[in-house]
Order: C-alpha cells, then sequence, then structure tokens
C-alpha cells in the first residue's frame, strides 16, 4: 500500500502537496467540488449516502435484534422481532437458520461433511485462479477433490452414514451445479464452437448449429423441467437416472450453448493469418487448435465467458422449480415455518451476501486474468 | 538435370466467379530464386499460397519436392513441412515469446527435443541478428524485427524451400532494408526461393529469374537484366514504369 502511494507521488509531482492530508484535500477539491455544479451534486449525493447509510446502519446493527428466546419446548419465541419488525432488523433468523440455510435437509449431525465440501470447493477456486499454481498438478488436484467432495457428500464408507442426494441442499448443490455445470459446460462449448466453425464437414456443423441453437432458444426453466419430468417417460420402466443428475445434465447442456457462442465470437476474432501461419509451419489441426487458436481467441473473450460465468451461478437458483434444494431454495424454505414468516428481508440479504462474494471474486479474477495476458502482448 | 523443387502444371484457380490463376505453368529448380512481381490482383500471393495448400487449386497439377499436392493429409504434411512461409503481416503468435514461436514448429511437429529446438532458433536468431530479443514477445519489437523472427521461425523448421508473400510491404521505409539483407544472406546460402515482391533492387540484386504476372497469367518470365532492361509486353513495361515511378 505505502509503495503505490509514494510510487504515485513520483508520476505525479503535482499532486505531491506533502502531508497526506493536504493530497486527500487536493483530491476532493480537484474531483467532488471543481465546479459549482459538481459541488451541489456532490453534496446532494452525499446528503443521500449519509442519510440512507445511517438509516440502514440503524436498521441493521443499532435496532437489530440478534437472538431471541426459546420457550420450554425450545421453540423460539419471535415476539421481540415482530415488535421490531420495520425499525431494526432480525438477525436471529439467521442465527436460528443458517445450517439449513447453508447444507439444507443433510442430516445435522453429520453436515461437517458438506461444510468439508465447501470448503474444498473454495480451495480450488482461490488455487485455480492464483498463477503460480497452473500446472499440470493442479488438474489432477482438481479431479481427487472432486471426487473427496463425492465421497464425503455421499458417504457410505468407513462409517460414515450414507446420505442420499435428495437430502442435500444449501450451498454444497450451489457450488456443485455450478463447478460441475461450468467444467463439463465448457469443453461441450469448445467443441460446439470449434464444429460450428468446421468448414469441412457440414454434418458436424449442422448438429452444432442445431445443438446451439434449439439449447438458446428455450428457457432454462423449461430445460429442467424436461430434464425432471418429461425425460424419466422416455427411460424404460427400471432404470432411473438420479434427479441431481438430470438437473446437472440440462445445466451443462445449456450454459454450453451460450459459452459455445462467446467462444466462437472468439475465434472469429482471432486474424485469419494466425491459422495460417500454424498451416504453414505444419502443425496438424489439434495442435494449431490447442497451441494458436484457443489461447488466443479465449483470452480475447474473458470478459465475456465470465459474464456468462456469473450469469449461470446465478441461474442455478431455478433447481427451485424441480425440488432441489440449493442455496436459494432452503432460504426460502426457512422461512416457511409460522413462527419466522415475514423476515425474508434479513434471510434475503443474507443470500445476496453469499452470491454476491461468489460472483465478485468471479470478476476480480477475471479482471486480473485479462490484466495478466496483456502484459507484453500489445499489437 | 534432378526434378525441380516446385513445378505447376497448367494450374488454374476460381474465387467464385473471378478466374483468379488461369493456366499457370512455372517450374523452380533446387537452389533456384524466383521473383514473382506484378500488379496487385494479378494473382502472385494466390499463386505462391497454392505451393503450401494455404489455397486450393481447382485443375492442374502441383508437385513440390516430389510430392504432388492433393487434398490426401499425408503429402500435405510432408509438403508443409518442407516448405517455410513469411507472410506480409508477419503473422507470429501473439501470445508466445520469440523463442517459443521459434521452437513450436520444430518440438511438435518434427518432435525435436526441447533443449536442442531451443539451441536451433538461437542460432537462426543469431543469423537474423536479434538473439537479444528470444525472451520477448512479438508486440515488443519492431515490424523489421517481426518479420526477422518470422524467417527465423520458418527456418527453424529447416525447410527446403521458403515461400515470401509480399514480406515488406507492411513495412516502414527504413525497416525495408534490414529484412531484405536477411533475405539476401539466404538467398546465399543457396536456399530455393520464391519470393512474391515489388522490391526491384532485391530482384536484380538475387533473383535468377523474374516472373511477371498479370491478370492470373505469367506474363513473361526471364533473367533479371533482361527482363527489366528489354520487356517484351506492353504490360510489363507499363508495370516497371509505374513501380519506377513510384520509387
Amino acid at each position: 500500500m505505502s509503495a503505490s502511494h509514494s510510487s504515485s507521488v513520483e508520476r505525479a509531482p503535482t499532486l505531491a502537496l506533502g502531508a497526506p492530508l493536504s493530497r486527500a484535500a487536493f483530491w476532493l477539491r480537484s474531483r467532488l467540488f471543481a465546479t459549482p455544479v459538481s459541488a451541489v451534486v456532490s453534496l446532494a449525493l452525499l446528503y443521500l449516502l449519509l442519510r440512507w447509510g445511517w438509516d440502514f446502519f440503524g436498521w441493521a446493527v443499532l435496532h437489530a435484534i440478534w437472538q431471541v428466546p426459546h420457550d420450554a419446548a425450545g421453540l423460539p419465541q419471535t415476539g421481540v422481532c415482530r415488535a421490531a419488525e420495520g425499525v431494526g432488523a432480525c438477525w436471529a433468523v439467521v442465527a436460528e437458520k443458517y445450517r439449513f440455510i447453508l447444507f439444507g435437509f443433510y442430516p445435522y449431525a453429520q453436515q461437517w461433511r458438506p461444510a468439508i465440501c465447501v470448503l474444498l470447493f473454495i480451495g480450488l477456486y482461490a488455487a485455480s485462479a492464483q498463477q503460480r499454481f497452473w500446472r499440470r498438478e493442479l488438474a489432477l488436484i482438481w479431479a481427487v477433490a472432486l471426487v473427496l467432495i463425492g465421497a464425503l457428500m455421499w458417504g457410505g464408507f468407513a462409517g460414515l452414514p450414507l446420505v442420499a442426494d435428495d437430502q442435500w441442499g444449501g450451498l454444497p448443490i450451489t457450488l456443485i451445479l455450478a463447478t460441475f455445470g461450468l467444467a463439463g459446460a465448457f469443453p461441450l462449448a469448445v467443441l460446439a464452437a470449434l464444429g460450428r466453425r468446421s468448414r469441412g464437414m457440414p454434418a458436424v456443423r449442422m448438429l452444432c448449429v442445431c445443438y446451439i441453437e434449439l439449447i438458446r432458444g428455450v428457457p432454462l426453466i423449461s430445460l429442467l423441467f424436461m430434464a425432471s419430468v418429461m425425460f424419466p417417460l422416455f427411460l424404460p420402466a427400471g432404470v432411473d437416472i438420479d434427479k441431481l443428475l438430470r438437473a446437472q445434465i440440462a445445466f451443462v447442456l445449456f450454459a454450453g450453448a451460450y459459452l459455445a457462442e462467446v467462444v466462437r465470437a472468439g475465434l472469429q476474432a482471432l486474424p485469419k493469418g494466425q491459422s495460417e501461419a500454424a498451416d504453414a509451419l505444419g502443425l496438424g489441426y489439434w495442435q494449431k487448435t490447442m497451441l494458436i487458436v484457443l489461447p488466443q481467441a479465449l483470452r480475447q473473450v474473458i470478459p465475456m465467458l465470465v459474464n456468462t460465468f456469473i450469469g449461470f451461478f446465478k441461474d442455478t437458483s431455478l433447481v427451485l422449480i424441480i425440488g432441489i434444494f440449493d442455496l436459494t431454495t432452503t432460504g426460502r424454505t426457512a422461512i416457511d415455518e409460522p413462527a419466522w414468516q415475514g423476515f425474508g428481508n434479513e434471510i434475503y440479504l443474507l443470500l445476496a451476501a453469499i452470491y454476491f462474494t461468489f460472483c465478485f471474486a468471479m470478476s476480480r479474477t477475471s479482471a486480473r486474468l485479462e490484466h495478466l495476458f496483456s502484459r507484453g502482448q500489445r499489437r | 538435370m534432378s526434378e525441380p523443387a516446385i513445378l505447376m502444371e497448367h494450374v488454374q484457380k476460381w474465387f467464385g466467379q473471378m478466374h483468379v490463376l488461369r493456366d499457370i505453368s512455372l517450374s523452380v529448380e533446387t537452389g533456384e530464386r524466383v521473383v514473382v512481381c506484378g500488379p496487385s490482383g494479378s494473382g502472385k500471393s494466390t499463386m505462391i499460397r497454392c505451393i503450401n495448400r494455404l489455397e486450393e487449386h481447382q485443375k492442374g497439377r502441383i508437385v513440390v519436392d516430389g510430392t504432388e499436392l492433393t487434398s490426401d493429409v499425408r503429402a500435405l504434411d510432408t509438403i508443409r513441412r518442407e516448405v517455410g512461409m513469411v507472410f506480409q503481416s508477419f503473422n507470429l503468435f501473439p501470445h508466445l515469446t520469440i523463442l517459443q514461436n521459434c521452437t513450436l514448429a520444430p518440438i511438435r511437429v518434427r518432435r525435436m527435443p526441447k533443449r536442442e529446438a531451443e539451441e536451433l532458433a538461437m542460432e537462426y536468431l543469431r543469423r537474423v541478428k536479434i538473439p537479444e530479443q528470444a525472451a520477448k514477445y512479438p508486440g515488443q519489437l519492431s515490424g523489421g524485427q517481426q518479420q526477422r523472427v518470422a524467417i527465423a521461425r520458418a527456418l527453424c523448421m529447416q525447410p527446403k524451400i521458403m515461400l515470401f508473400d509480399e514480406p515488406t510491404s507492411a513495412l516502414d521505409p527504413e525497416m525495408i532494408k534490414e529484412v531484405l539483407d536477411t533475405m539476401i544472406g539466404l538467398a546465399e546460402t543457396g536456399m530455393t526461393m520464391v519470393c512474391v515482391t515489388h522490391e526491384m533492387g532485391f530482384a536484380r540484386q538475387v533473383a535468377n529469374r523474374v516472373v511477371f504476372m498479370d491478370r492470373g497469367e505469367v506474363v513473361e518470365s526471364g533473367p533479371p537484366a533482361e527482363i527489366f532492361a528489354n520487356p517484351a509486353t506492353d504490360r510489363l513495361r507499363l508495370f516497371l514504369s509505374q513501380i519506377l515511378r513510384g520509387h
């Protein structure tokens, strides 16, 4: 922090007015109060910001109820919260329900297992965002971690009770759907995008166009609905594919179609000369694609890819309609209980905060990658 | 004399309705240096790009280094391994360093060990006089430097034939010389070269033969001294006058 401070002083000597306070004053004057109009706008916005900020602070902190008493039967007495409605937040609902929101109907005593899985996911994301971990081993670590996550969630070995996946819920479901969904969708998208552009194989091309256009032209909800209700009708009696797996496949197909168009945009933006140079050097189609075309094409479209990732991460909440308990569904269900009805604000703020954390992390990572890849590669 | 390095017989090509190559017959001997010139749109780039099948010809026969170009992928691989190409717009791979640009094909196509490929690449980078740029990315180099890297990259495949498609047309005037000097140096090693270029000085200095194309046909060909001194056709006379006026 201090290093960047001093370097900015060196770069901009006109701003170096000595003490940090006067630098701040200079910044304020030049950015916020440069003209009478901007001063008025700045003051008005400042007033609104302070007022709303203070109101929110009062609601969320000063007048908030953090805990509620329980009666003899152990039922929460939410009278205090009801009394404070509109004045103070009732965070007691979060304190009471966070385990259910995070892990759904997973057996209470076993919830350390999905908790570890969530930490594993977060660890994987964090490691994958670091350039120094980009080695072949990372793929292996991913594979091992994903198998471990599956094993932990299901159990049924080493004394861990078996937990069928219709009992899973909450954050692990959201992360599983999003991670496996994107991990499956991305290669599919690359293949579909390449296929759509292949001139030599009209059949492959038609297949890819049909896949992309059909899936893109259908709402995700109807796709999930088909996966959950219609698809089993076509299976022979006795054969049953798990509901979660069906939803997962629907997600892979859906995200794949959208990502395919993003990847295609990247492929199209690549100058033809790159491909020709690779051809002239004697590289084969897959060598050319993997070493020359895709690395450049994908870098071009990082912002769009991450945009799709973020949208897709939040779309996992649509599994609500087929009765899978993802994070949004558990949140909604938590306030179905009569005692807690009406405390949606608090719960939805919590959900928003969780979604935001993941999406913001993706967004920052995207910005970092863009910066990293643009180094030394101006043209 | 042994069989020619490149043999084109009655080659024809159309882009849709447009007849871009009309009955081109041309043979280039091993070690020969041929300069192809002609007004823009004359089909000279298309012709040279047919030699390694960046463009497909539709009629006629092209035999390169004893292998006929057909839709057979094997034959194409063999030919592309033996034919290096330098493009007008360099086409270096911007996401790879200069060294990686040069070692990519030897490692992946020739299956050369990495160490050996890097030594080879450094040797050619020294020959084009930019070994000190090996760790940089193409975007950090000037146009002339990039084009010299592109020449080194093609040479790293140790091709028997080098094709140049207007290698100096995208360069600022002060950089043309460094690229031409590199090409002259290459010509002195006895490399078989086909160059599409408007650099008549270069043609005079290194070419065994100049081929003049116009409207998809070979109009005239011969040693540079003869062809420039006594153009036999009006079309070449007109072209030369325009080129010279431009200089």
